[in-house]
């Protein structure tokens, strides 16, 4: 969790040139420690081979045309007298059907791969297999993960072993997961790429998403759509386990006396950046549904969902606190633009990495004690 | 004075909206505001005000408002490729607990005003100014169908471009990306200036574009020259056609969808806020219904004019020209069918996935065709390789790249992984730049000599080439690695050190591009300053094929003195097969629209009215409002709105260019 130190900025700038050509190489050669190629989980690894042959596919026709761009343009230049020259030739029958079939038969042969593997990775689909070979019998329960996304950090609740965590994801390997998704104020995407492709967190609705991961390790997950200034540092590690090890890591969070209730979820869902993971002993059950539900604030009447199997109904009154049209308000309640002739200290950037005046733009404070939790853990 | 007073008089706007405390915009303002002296200086200096305004600014003149869009997309080009170079180069250095050099306030700023920029105010005028300027030519025509209107909306483009630039100065722009998606952009989550900037902005313009939609659509229906019948257009012409198919029927939905985004900001409606019975994902939806129709909005002129410099390049006749104008027609109605394809990762079901990816899927076949059309227009042709053809070529082998990441991304499972990230935005970038920029580049270098009379300078033309399709490659090759890496867009700053040097490559990239951008400058100044040296007699520098070629360059007012009569689909190239006559006599006084300030003054209104909505302003709004209205209602009673261009000059103006094409020995 907490960040190596990296080496000075002239230093990394001398290390540049060999990395520069080392990895260049790389690439060329197709060695790809790229972690969207070369996945931990079933999931994404499908996805990398539907990648791999949609490229296949397509190059089947991209190289000829590539390829013969560049001779009929060296061939037909103007100083080669030798070539044939037929300024009025603009029809032929027989190219106008190849050029039109030879896509169409590309599209229809992609086309059929994606209707089925389109279905067959709908991340609603409860996963069939864990990994080639390996059925996941009808008994088999997923691991549920419950997420909301906050500004700016993500809130991971383990509704079977009752507890909750931000900022850290622990799943114990080879074992189906299920994320059931929403949002506390705007738009973001889970995405964890190791494991499966992203779906959207998003405010009042209920999105899912299966994966699972085959290795065991640390990869890396974070916020896949932009939400506002905290979003940079909207990461998290995810930590694949052996299933005993991850009881273990279970029980060891259950002893944290922090309850997830919702005083402490209020003060949570305050906007906050690069919070350190914390973990919650216990959690309220109903928790979810209300924030899916946008009613955890006492005294707020609850939505209907707005998940795809219920009825689109949210519509109640306007709630104190939410702002009014610009309109409506009296000439007190404009506002102010943001204070944007203030000083904000000495000009942000590499002189001084960390400090706290490169952030004083957006950083705000964690509520009190979960702080002092956070300062403690780290 | 009290309070309330003070908020009445000035809305929410106050010393404190103005960001002193910004190195940055305090370097750029005071750039600006020495610039803009100078200019003006020099303007006053020169005594060109009055020449300026009307020449230019109160013109109808359909070839002076083409070229002063194109200005205008140059101008602000500058403007989004500086945010370019801001955001490459925080992304370079900000790693490691190095936040960079701009703060989040700020960066997301500049990625938001890059992407609206560049979209709305460079690519847009770009390609409506091209298509202003060649397609009346094109088809014979004296003007478009409704001059006045053209240049309105020429200014109304501007206005909403003022906007932008002001909230550099004056506030702030909208930290929200630049679709402005809600919850994110509604007043619960963006409750300052930002958003409204980007709202007013973009309703202001498109009004603009939306217009000289209309207008060039009933120019191409209406007023083609007789005996051109609509499989004998031109294929700009046709592609044009096609793009204000496209804008007329889009735009209403942008226009819609920022409608109800300013309700609920407003009014207090709740069309996309988070309860009150609204649905963020319905902006996200709609806004992309007009979204992509735009991709081909401004991609469809592009291939209008590799069409036309490929055919004249090669010496040939267009290969397939019905299949290519199907081809067009194909992509105009599946452009409506696809729009889903840019959130496959909100939780649709599996069906309509396949469904929208498939239809992807499909319009790259019209498109392939066309790439093959073009292909086989350069095969058994004699290719002369001019700018434009350089442009031409590049942009095959270019643009292949991007529609194959293209279709990658549109079969939905894959795009679970690419959505969002680095690889969409290098691909994005790889069709715009490798297809709409590089043929709005070619259309200049093309057209440049028609407008003015005389080439551009080839060496600095060459330089700016080589540097734009070097740097393109080198820009955008580390971010389609990156998005493999699993990084998003947007990005401010990084934990993971192995992803930088991508990074530092993106960044050289853009400098290389920078210096083709700087070379493109030098080739303008150096052409302008040998433009002797470069001068074109003959009307017809490139041995061109369609109608323009056939008048003199710069064309006169009335375009053609007498209406060219249309017998074969490369007009021009079939008058000089059949050896026809330039007319040397006979000729008549030409009925001619009169020029107007009535489009700048509106234009300059509803500046006034969308900076008073923006800072809460209420009594300068509703003046602006009434005083849009009466100008607008004042302008249909001016009854003085053409005259005649009198025989005596018709005959002058003729008679130097038949001496002209005599000493061209023509």
């Amino acid at each position: 969790m907490i960040p190596l130190p990296s080496p000075s900025p002239s230093r990394r700038l001398a290390s540049l040139a060999p990395r520069l050509l080392a990895l260049g190489a790389l690439a060329l050669l197709g060695g790809c420690d790229t972690v969207v190629m070369n996945p931990a989980g079933d999931v994404a690894v499908q996805q990398s081979n539907l990648i791999i042959w949609s490229v296949v596919l397509m190059l089947l026709i991209i190289v000829p045309v590539m390829a013969l761009t560049v001779l009929f343009a060296w061939r037909y230049r103007e100083t080669n007298t030798e070539a044939t020259y037929e300024p009025d030739w603009d029809h032929s029958t027989g190219l106008e059907l190849v050029i039109w079939s030879a896509p169409l038969l590309i599209i229809i042969a992609l086309g059929a791969l994606t209707w089925v593997a389109t279905h067959t990775l709908d991340p609603y689909r409860p996963l069939a297999r864990t990994a080639p070979g390996k059925p996941v019998a009808a008994t088999d329960r997923p691991l549920e993960v419950q997420v909301v996304s906050l500004d700016w950090k993500w809130l991971f609740i383990y509704p079977e072993q009752g507890i909750a965590t931000v900022n850290e994801l622990v799943v114990p390997v080879n074992r189906p997961v299920k994320f059931t998704m929403t949002s506390s104020s705007v738009m973001n995407a889970l995405w964890v790429p190791a494991m499966a492709g992203m779906v959207y967190t998003m405010p009042g609705m209920e999105t899912v998403l299966h994966g699972v991961l085959n290795r065991t390790g640390k990869f890396a997950g974070r916020s896949g759509n932009y939400s506002g200034a905290g979003f940079s540092h909207m990461t998290f590690w995810t930590h694949s386990v052996s299933p005993a090890r991850f009881e273990q890591w279970a029980a060891g969070v259950k002893q944290n006396r922090w309850r997830l209730d919702t005083a402490s979820y209020l003060k949570l869902e305050q906007p906050t950046e690069k919070v350190p993971p914390l973990g919650f002993g216990s959690v309220d059950p109903t928790l979810f549904r209300r924030v899916v539900a946008i009613c955890v604030k006492p005294g707020t009447d609850c939505m209907q969902g707005m998940s795809h199997a219920g009825p689109a109904v949210n519509d109640r009154a306007p709630r104190a606190g939410e702002a009014e049209g610009a309109l409506t308000r009296d000439p007190s309640e404009k506002g102010e633009s943001p204070h944007l002739s203030a000083p904000h200290g000495q000009a942000p950037g590499q002189n001084d990495p960390g400090a706290g005046s490169n952030r004083n733009m957006t950083e705000l404070h964690l509520p009190a004690p979960l702080r002092a939790r956070a300062s403690k853990e780290a | 004075m009290s309070d309330d007073l003070i908020k009445t008089i000035f809305g929410r706007l106050s010393l404190e909206s103005f960001p002193i405390h910004e190195p940055i915009l305090i370097g750029t303002f005071a750039m600006v505001a020495l610039g803009g002296a100078a200019l003006l200086g020099a303007l006053t200096y020169f005594r060109l005000w009055g020449y300026l305004w009307k020449e230019w600014f109160t013109s109808v003149d359909h070839k002076k408002i083409g070229i002063m869009y194109i200005v205008l997309a140059l101008v602000m080009f500058l403007r989004g490729f500086a945010d370019a170079l801001m955001m490459r180069a925080q992304q370079a250095i900000a790693f490691g607990g190095n936040e960079g050099f701009l703060p989040a306030h700020h960066y997301d700023q500049v990625f938001t005003a890059h992407g609206v920029i560049m979209i709305f105010f460079v690519a847009m005028p770009f390609v409506t100014g091209l298509m202003n300027y060649v397609v009346p030519l094109q088809i014979g025509a004296r003007d478009v169908s409704f001059p006045f209107l053209n240049n309105f909306s020429f200014w109304m483009t501007v206005s909403g471009a003022v906007i932008v630039m002001m909230s550099l100065f004056v506030g702030e722009f909208a930290r929200t990306g630049w679709l402005a998606m809600a919850p994110l952009s509604g007043i619960d989550y963006s409750p300052d200036v930002g958003v409204d900037y980007y709202v007013w902005a973009l309703q202001i313009a498109g009004v603009g574009t939306l217009l000289s939609g209309v207008n060039l659509l009933a120019t191409i229906i209406k007023m083609r020259a007789p005996g051109m019948t609509l499989m004998q257009m031109p294929i700009f012409t046709w592609s044009a056609l096609v793009t204000n198919v496209l804008i007329v029927a889009a735009f209403p939905v942008l226009t819609a969808v920022l409608a109800m985004l300013s309700l609920d900001r407003y009014v207090g409606t709740n069309f996309f806020t988070n309860t009150g019975g609204g649905n963020p994902m319905m902006y996200t939806n709609m806004i992309w219904i007009w979204g992509h129709p735009e991709v081909y909005i401004l991609i469809l002129p592009a291939f209008g004019v590799f069409s036309e410099v490929v055919s004249t390049f090669s010496g040939k006749r267009l290969f397939g020209y019905t299949s290519m104008v199907y081809a067009l027609i194909v992509i105009c109605i599946l452009s409506y069918l696809v729009w889903l394809h840019h959130f496959f990762t909100m939780g649709s079901g599996a069906s309509v996935n396949s469904f929208f990816g498939i239809t992807t899927m499909i319009i790259s076949i019209p498109t392939g065709a066309k790439i093959f059309n073009w292909m086989f227009t350069m095969y058994r042709g004699r290719i002369r390789f001019e700018l434009p053809m350089m442009w031409a070529v590049a942009f095959m082998l270019t643009f292949v790249i991007g529609g194959m990441t293209g279709v990658m991304l549109a079969v939905p499972p894959a795009d679970f992984q690419f959505h969002n990230s680095l690889f969409l935005v290098a691909h994005f970038h790889n069709v715009i730049i490798g297809g709409v920029l590089f043929g709005m580049f070619a259309g200049v270098n093309y057209w440049w000599p028609k407008a003015f009379g005389f080439k551009l300078d080839k060496f600095w033309g060459t330089i700016s080439f080589w540097c734009w399709v070097v740097g393109f490659w080198v820009a955008f090759t580390p971010l389609y690695v990156l998005g493999l890496m699993g990084v998003t867009r947007r990005l401010r700053a990084f934990d993971d050190p192995s992803l930088q040097i991508w990074f530092v490559i993106a960044a050289v990239g853009a400098l290389i591009i920078a210096a083709g951008i700087g070379s493109m400058l030098i080739q303008f100044y150096v052409s302008i300053r040998d433009r002797e040296k470069l001068r074109d007699f003959t009307g017809d520098p490139w041995n061109g094929r369609t109608l323009e070629w056939a008048t003199s360059s710069p064309p006169p007012a009335y375009n053609f003195a007498f209406s060219p009569v249309i017998h074969d689909l490369d007009a021009w190239h079939d008058m000089k097969q059949r050896k026809a006559e330039r007319p040397t006599e006979g000729f008549r006084a030409i009925h001619m629209p009169k020029n107007t300030g009535a489009g700048i003054i509106l234009a300059g209104l509803s500046t006034v009215f969308g900076v008073a909505m923006i800072w809460y302003i209420w009594w300068l709004a509703a003046l602006a409002f009434v005083a849009l209205l009466a100008v607008a209602i004042g302008h249909t009673f001016n009854y003085d709105r053409d005259f005649h261009i009198p025989a005596e000059d018709v005959v002058k103006n003729e008679d130097a260019r038949t001496r002209a094409l005599q000493s061209a020995g023509i």
